[in-house]
């Protein structure tokens, strides 16, 4: 009898004491949720495309919790939810604008070419590990397409070779940056009407005999600028947003065409697409 | 010196020669399924090893305070897993109260090793094979320290395919497991190596 009875004990003693165990730690070492955490979750889209850096909705709402984080972060969700957000935190919320995303090339077929012919796996992030890029340029657009596969709103395509983005669909929310191996996208106000279509480092002789529309930092658009907005620096020029004023003068004197409006990017592909059909 | 020297030899078997993954076969769920990245990997690692040594040093007085002397030596097993899931549920909450940055990293992989069979493995084993209390600890350290080896090692192989052109039929899956063996295969040419070392 007793070797039936002892098991049966055994477990109920066990079992017992585990579940005393448990329940005490659970009251002792009890953790206060936020309630605020859920309620900013609620305001956010849910979409978790982790644009504000956080690792999702949750993680943002617990850093916007904690004070951590602005509210004025999530781009998808847009001036409507920082206000939201606002309301629960009593934070302060200004205006916020729309950001897009670009893309600092523009080494299409025409303009450079590749150091070999690639056969093999169709993403940049592949050419990027395995052969550090596939064209002369090292800073330059693979146009694999890496950045298409990430956009949900399907504002990215590859033409002649390089990646531009239409900035009309684009949330911002800058899963494109994270995609791309060479960090070409950047996420820029969309009142920034003028942008340097190349990344390049490489000194003005070197970016001429490789590339027809890379920055060769000549310095033109900078003696030109009626504001002062332009500056050289590491063999390339960069526009200040806060002073520039949308003139224009900087597109007509640059020398290889790659300062644009990031208007006419879209156009250009309005007019490519138009062309195919 | 005895004593030291058993540690040792038992050290080196768990990590290399006796691997709980790829000698063993034990904890290939999270093997395959925490390796996608290095970061999780190692995460994933290192709280298998703090569960491992923390479950051993649980579960071998239990053994051979209560079971023994009460004769139900055969209940271990159903035992030990009740004890296991207790142990890591109250240490999740320790955690979660007091080291809320360890509990970031770690935490979220503490509810996967609940019932993980690698944890179950090392206890019973160290049973089995009639350690001592610290022989046990040790063999319960060097058991979760081949698990974080290869779980760094395999993250690294996984990354790399990632960008790599797999035929359509062998995605996912399949070329995961290729690999694995490949990499178990590797582990195979340790046997012999800890009797050279020791003089076993």
């Amino acid at each position: 009898m007793e070797q039936y009875l002892l098991p049966i004990l055994f477990f109920l003693v066990i079992g017992a004491v585990i579940g005393i165990l448990l329940t005490v730690a659970s009251k002792v070492f009890y953790v206060k949720t936020d309630e605020t955490v859920s309620k900013i979750s609620e305001a956010l889209p849910g979409a978790n495309c982790g644009g504000c850096g956080y690792s999702g909705c949750d993680g943002y709402a617990a850093a916007v919790a904690a004070g951590e984080a602005p509210p004025d972060l999530c781009k998808p969700g847009g001036v409507q939810t920082a206000k939201k957000i606002g309301a629960i935190t009593g934070l302060e919320v200004g205006d916020m604008e729309r950001v897009v995303a670009f893309v600092r090339c523009n080494g299409n077929c025409d303009a450079t070419e590749d150091k070999f012919t690639y056969i093999g796996s169709g993403s940049c992030a592949a050419i990027e590990r395995f052969y550090n890029g596939k064209g002369k340029c090292r800073a330059g657009c693979h146009g694999m397409g890496d950045c298409i596969r990430v956009c949900e709103n399907g504002c990215i395509t590859v033409r002649n070779g390089v990646a531009a983005v239409d900035p009309t669909d684009c949330i911002g929310c800058g899963k494109c940056v994270k995609a791309c191996p060479n960090k070409l996208i950047v996420l820029i106000k969309e009142s920034q009407r003028y942008m340097v279509r190349c990344s390049s480092l490489d000194t003005g002789k070197e970016t001429r005999q490789i590339c027809k529309n890379g920055c060769i930092a000549c310095g033109l658009c900078r003696k030109k600028c009626p504001s002062d907005a332009i500056i050289i620096e590491n063999n390339h020029a960069y526009i200040n947003t806060g002073k520039c004023t949308g003139c224009g003068i900087c597109e007509t004197v640059c020398p290889v065409k790659c300062i644009t409006c990031i208007q006419t990017v879209v156009s250009i592909k309005k007019n490519g697409e138009r062309k195919s059909e | 010196m005895e004593l030291v020297r058993n540690l040792m030899v038992i050290l080196f078997t768990g990590i290399l020669t006796e691997n709980f993954i790829l000698n063993k076969f034990y904890g290939i769920c999270p093997f395959l399924g925490v390796s996608k990245t290095t970061g999780g990997a190692v995460g994933m690692g290192l709280a298998v090893t703090a569960v491992m040594v923390g479950a051993s040093a649980v579960t071998y007085p239990i053994y051979h305070y209560v079971l023994v002397p009460l004769h139900i030596e055969y209940l271990k097993t159903i035992c030990f897993i009740l004890v296991i899931a207790a142990f890591v549920q109250t240490i999740e909450m320790v955690m979660k109260k007091h080291i809320p940055p360890l509990y970031k990293t770690l935490g979220v992989y503490l509810p996967l090793i609940t019932t993980n069979c690698a944890v179950l493995g090392v206890t019973i084993i160290n049973i089995d094979s009639g350690y001592s209390f610290i022989e046990a600890l040790m063999n319960a350290f060097s058991g979760g320290i081949g698990f974080l080896l290869v779980m760094l090692i395999f993250s690294g192989v996984r990354e790399r395919i990632s960008s790599c052109d797999v035929p359509k039929a062998l995605e996912g899956t399949p070329i995961t497991l290729i690999a694995a063996s490949l990499t178990s295969l590797s582990f195979v040419g340790f046997s012999g190596i800890v009797d050279g070392i020791f003089g076993g």
